[in-house]
């Protein structure tokens, strides 16, 4: 996750956005296939993260990637999952070193609907059985 | 820009008419990208009798579209094809709905942003796929590092990385108001 913590100014940037430099997301530059999104590791579900109640079959996991800001992760596992900040701050830090944690768990149905919440979100998400 | 700060239950900024443009621009790019994305989606007739929408049973080929719409499992294709044909519409059509709020509530030419809980929500979340899509294109793939391409300070990597960090302030500091709120 990126942390912008003071390292950068918003008023200081302006003259970068008012260059009229035009930014094409459709153009793609340098587009290649793959390079952030590559499939992870099997690895074993339930070992980290500390949400895991037993004797259920799934849960969902979000992974650590480069883009979303450790506030912002923060604040969606406060709002969409409903943790207080202290388990949200926890998960998010796990998250962060551990590069994933597990952030619910539940029957599956419970955990596709939290795996789309987190996705529309932009988190990076994905769910497992339990094991 | 002054950034965003909590006042009478609301998130106030100030943009620049030049910020303000490019926010819709590049919110509407991530729409248009979406959008192309929806089209790929089979036309099936019994589905749309039930008012059902299905998507496509395969992960994007654009790898920008691909992170704003990843697989529900991590080693499971079958199962994860399966699930993004079910989930997919209603995701593209909630990231879509962000970023037509975000749209609805910036001023065009500038000037002072006053959001609501609802708004701010939204603004978060169509700012963060605006953000995951220039990080793609970008290709960062290390936390708070700067990605290859950007040392050469006129070439167009430099100017889509200060974009991009720019639009991690602005969030960041939306995020902070509604984290302190």
């Amino acid at each position: 996750m990126a942390d912008v913590g003071g390292s950068v100014r918003i008023s200081a940037v302006g003259s970068a956005v008012g260059s009229g430099v035009g930014i094409d997301l459709e153009m793609g530059i340098g587009a290649r296939s793959g390079a952030v999104m590559t499939a992870p590791a099997p690895e074993r579900t339930g070992s980290t993260g500390t949400v895991v109640a037993p004797d259920v079959p799934w849960v969902t996991i979000v992974w650590n990637d480069p883009v979303n800001l450790m506030s912002y992760v923060t604040l969606v596992f406060q709002k969409l999952l409903g943790h207080p900040r202290p388990k949200a701050e926890a998960l998010m830090l796990d998250v962060h070193h551990k590069g994933r944690a597990t952030v619910s768990s539940g029957p599956r149905e419970k955990m596709e609907a939290d795996v789309a919440k987190l996705q529309a979100a932009g988190l990076w998400a994905t769910m497992a059985r339990d094991s | 820009m002054r950034p965003f700060h909590r006042r009478f239950g609301r998130y106030s900024a100030s943009l620049e008419p030049a910020e303000a443009s490019l926010i819709a621009d590049l919110v509407d790019q991530v729409r248009q990208l979406l959008a192309g994305r929806r089209a790929e989606a089979p036309s099936d007739p019994l589905a749309q009798l039930t008012g059902m929408t299905l998507g496509p049973d395969s992960k994007p080929t654009d790898p920008a579209v691909a992170r704003l719409l990843p697989d529900f499992h991590a080693e499971d294709a079958q199962l994860s094809s399966g699930l993004r044909v079910l989930h997919e519409p209603e995701l593209i059509a909630a990231k879509d709905a962000a970023a037509v709020k975000l749209l609805d509530s910036l001023p065009r030419g500038g000037g002072p942003v006053r959001l609501d809980d609802d708004a701010a929500q939204a603004w978060i979340a169509a700012l963060n796929d605006v953000r995951l899509a220039l990080g793609v294109r970008l290709e960062i793939t290390e936390d708070d590092t700067p990605p290859p391409g950007v040392d050469d300070t006129e070439g167009p990597q430099a100017a889509m990385y200060a974009t991009y960090r720019w639009l991690s302030a602005v969030q960041d500091s939306l995020v902070s108001a509604m984290l302190d709120g």
